[in-house]
């Protein structure tokens, strides 16, 4: 079950860091996300998959078959917070796409390093 | 005690949701976003009185003993953060009653400042490491909302690089705090401290503070993973990039100095990789400025240069060295920030913020011409104003320590600043303006700008003529520093009922 859990953080963070290699901003974005859940599954592979780490033992001994489950409680404090940031940069890349018509890294990079707009003649406020 | 350990939460978090409470009213917004920023830093001051008479502030949430409660701490470092934090932000927040901008995005700016500080005081009290996380992850939804605020093409794409970056440290962040916990079985710092120090954990926990120790470079903006910092912060509102220059990198450089002090003491191969890595940053970073024609983005690149110098002081881990990363921090919080916000008033006067297109502010604007030259000598390092303090006693700390090239460096490194802050007040403050006296707009209402601007360089100034006190305040923090004893003791201690 380890080795499982391990190949698969494995094969999402190898995904995820491909996808954040691309041109398509939105496949960056989805890159971070595939990424995000790589890291979720290592932490909560952390808390190990049996029970050799269980928080509480009883008058009988550990559960065998309980995991730690603060791993898991850190996971689903770092989904949360991951889904609102994964919203944000939905929303900024929309409302870019309205801008541009294309979001693309080149795209971005350059439009970031224009050189400053001038302030509009003075009377009018910007 | 506990409620004073918590009030660097507690302020900002109660005062973000007043702000929201009376949205539809700008000027109550504006009021309650300044009175809740003076409180923080009023906390933020009695803290230091506190950690000044060298008590360790500790607090478990919910009474639990370590390590099941979360840990705050407040030992002196972190208790000058806070303060520090506190100024900052209330002279963000009279800037931004300057000008009489857009009322929607005023309305916006405030409740997000407030957001941006409870995340940067979380992450200077905590003791936890998941915590820390968490408050990074906080701080993170405020800058993001803040750096986009206004929109338009720049701002966008500027947020898409910093919003796709950060994430990415973060992430290697929260994988980090989960490796070190499956390797430890712990998160609490002073517990891990303790198991460092026995050589009680396994090799993977090494291996997990390393990638830990990574995530905080890019946030700190070290070379070679600084790029986000210089294509982002100039795209930013004025005190929105003033507010993040001044406090979101030295959240890395804190948590950088918090994990090495704790987790790794005594000097060793991670010390030297930090020593080059400074070294780096500091030269990179103000070569890559003396390229930029624009002031923000001049500024933005010596952000990276000056954290090297914070870096440099973790390196050589010395209790001198670790004073003059302290000094340092406190003494370049308020210099950037106002450097920014003399930036944008620049800017507003003279039409631009390119150089080729600013000039004649010496002529229109003599009183900005002194309010710039004092933190842009600051950050040059010229006496007796309060970089040259923080500079002088990192050499010494270098030179003691036997690592010419790090000296030589800073050094070197200072002069390049001199040149380049030189160019701005060439090209912005003596040039003519390109379009003649016309050119130059009125100062009406900057008023409140100005007041902002005044107070910070004055703190410049008294920090520069009363460098002895702070000074003994950054050898006690630094001492607190280098002997994690007593840091591990007072979480030891502050255990449950």
């Amino acid at each position: 079950m380890e080795i499982l859990v391990s190949l698969t953080v494995g094969a999402l963070v190898a995904i995820g860091i491909w996808m954040m290699l691309d041109r398509g901003l939105l496949r960056v974005v989805l890159g971070v996300v595939v990424l995000g859940n790589g890291v979720n599954l290592a932490v909560f592979s952390a808390g190990r998959l049996d029970g050799r780490a269980a928080a509480f033992v009883t008058e009988a001994g550990a559960p065998a078959l309980a995991a730690n489950p603060l791993p898991q409680a850190l996971v689903l404090t770092a989904i949360v917070i991951g889904f609102a940031l994964f919203v944000f940069a939905l929303a900024v890349l929309k409302r870019s796409w309205e801008l541009h018509g294309k979001v693309e890294t080149d795209l971005v990079t350059a439009v970031a390093e224009e050189p400053a707009p001038d302030l509009p003649p003075q009377g009018d406020k910007a | 005690m506990n409620a004073l350990i918590v009030s660097p939460l507690l302020i900002p978090l109660a005062t973000l949701v007043a702000t929201l409470l009376v949205r539809r009213d700008p000027r109550a917004v504006a009021a309650i976003s300044l009175a809740g920023a003076l409180a923080l830093t009023a906390a933020g001051l009695v803290l230091v009185g506190l950690a000044a008479q060298g008590q360790i502030l500790a607090s478990q949430a919910g009474g639990w003993a370590a390590p099941y409660g979360i840990t705050l701490v407040v030992d002196r470092l972190s208790a000058a953060m806070v303060a520090i934090t506190g100024i900052v932000g209330s002279a963000t927040i009279v800037f931004a009653m300057a000008r009489d901008e857009d009322p929607a995005r005023c309305r916006d700016f405030h409740p997000l400042v407030h957001g941006l500080l409870v995340g940067v005081c979380g992450a200077f009290i905590t003791g936890d490491v998941f915590n820390l996380y968490v408050w990074f992850e906080v701080l993170l939804v405020g800058s993001f909302a803040l750096l986009v605020l206004g929109g338009g093409r720049r701002r966008l794409s500027g947020t898409v690089v910093y919003v796709v970056l950060n994430l990415v440290a973060t992430m290697m962040f929260l994988l980090a705090a989960g490796m070190l916990y499956g390797a430890s079985g712990s998160l609490n710092m002073a517990l891990l401290a303790q198991a460092f120090a026995a050589g009680e954990v396994p090799a993977t926990a090494h291996a997990a503070v390393v990638l830990m120790l990574t995530a905080f470079s890019i946030k700190a903006a070290l070379f070679p993973v600084f790029g986000w910092l210089p294509a982002s912060y100039h795209v930013a509102w004025t005190p929105v990039s003033a507010l993040f220059a001044g406090l979101l990198t030295k959240v890395g450089v804190y948590a950088l100095i918090r994990i090495v002090t704790l987790f790794w003491p005594d000097a060793g191969i991670a010390h030297e990789v930090l020593l080059w890595v400074a070294c780096a940053t500091m030269l990179i970073g103000v070569l890559g400025a003396a390229a930029q024609v624009e002031v923000r983005r001049i500024l933005s690149f010596h952000i990276v240069s000056q954290v090297g110098y914070m870096i440099l002081g973790l390196a050589i881990a010395t209790p001198l060295a670790l004073a003059g990363a302290v000094f340092y921090l406190i003494h370049h919080i308020v210099v950037k920030a106002n450097l920014f916000f003399i930036g944008g008033i620049a800017a507003r006067l003279t039409g631009s913020e390119r150089l080729a297109a600013m000039g004649g502010l010496y002529a229109r604007a003599p009183w900005l011409a002194l309010l710039f030259a004092i933190p842009a000598l600051s950050l040059a390092g010229i006496p007796p104003l309060s970089g040259f303090w923080a500079k002088f006693v990192l050499v010494k700390a270098s030179l003691d320590a036997s690592a010419w090239i790090a000296a030589g460096v800073a050094l070197l490194t200072g002069i390049f600043t001199l040149l380049s802050m030189s160019k701005i007040w060439n090209e912005a403050f003596l040039k003519p303006h390109p379009a003649g006296t016309a050119g130059m707009r009125s100062t009406a209402g900057l008023r409140p700008a100005l007041w902002a601007v005044t107070a910070l360089a004055a703190m410049t100034v008294a920090i520069g003529l009363a460098a002895g006190p702070v000074m003994d305040y950054a050898v006690a923090a630094a001492e607190q520093l280098a002997a994690p004893a007593a840091y591990i003791d007072a979480v030891v201690r502050a255990g449950g009922h």
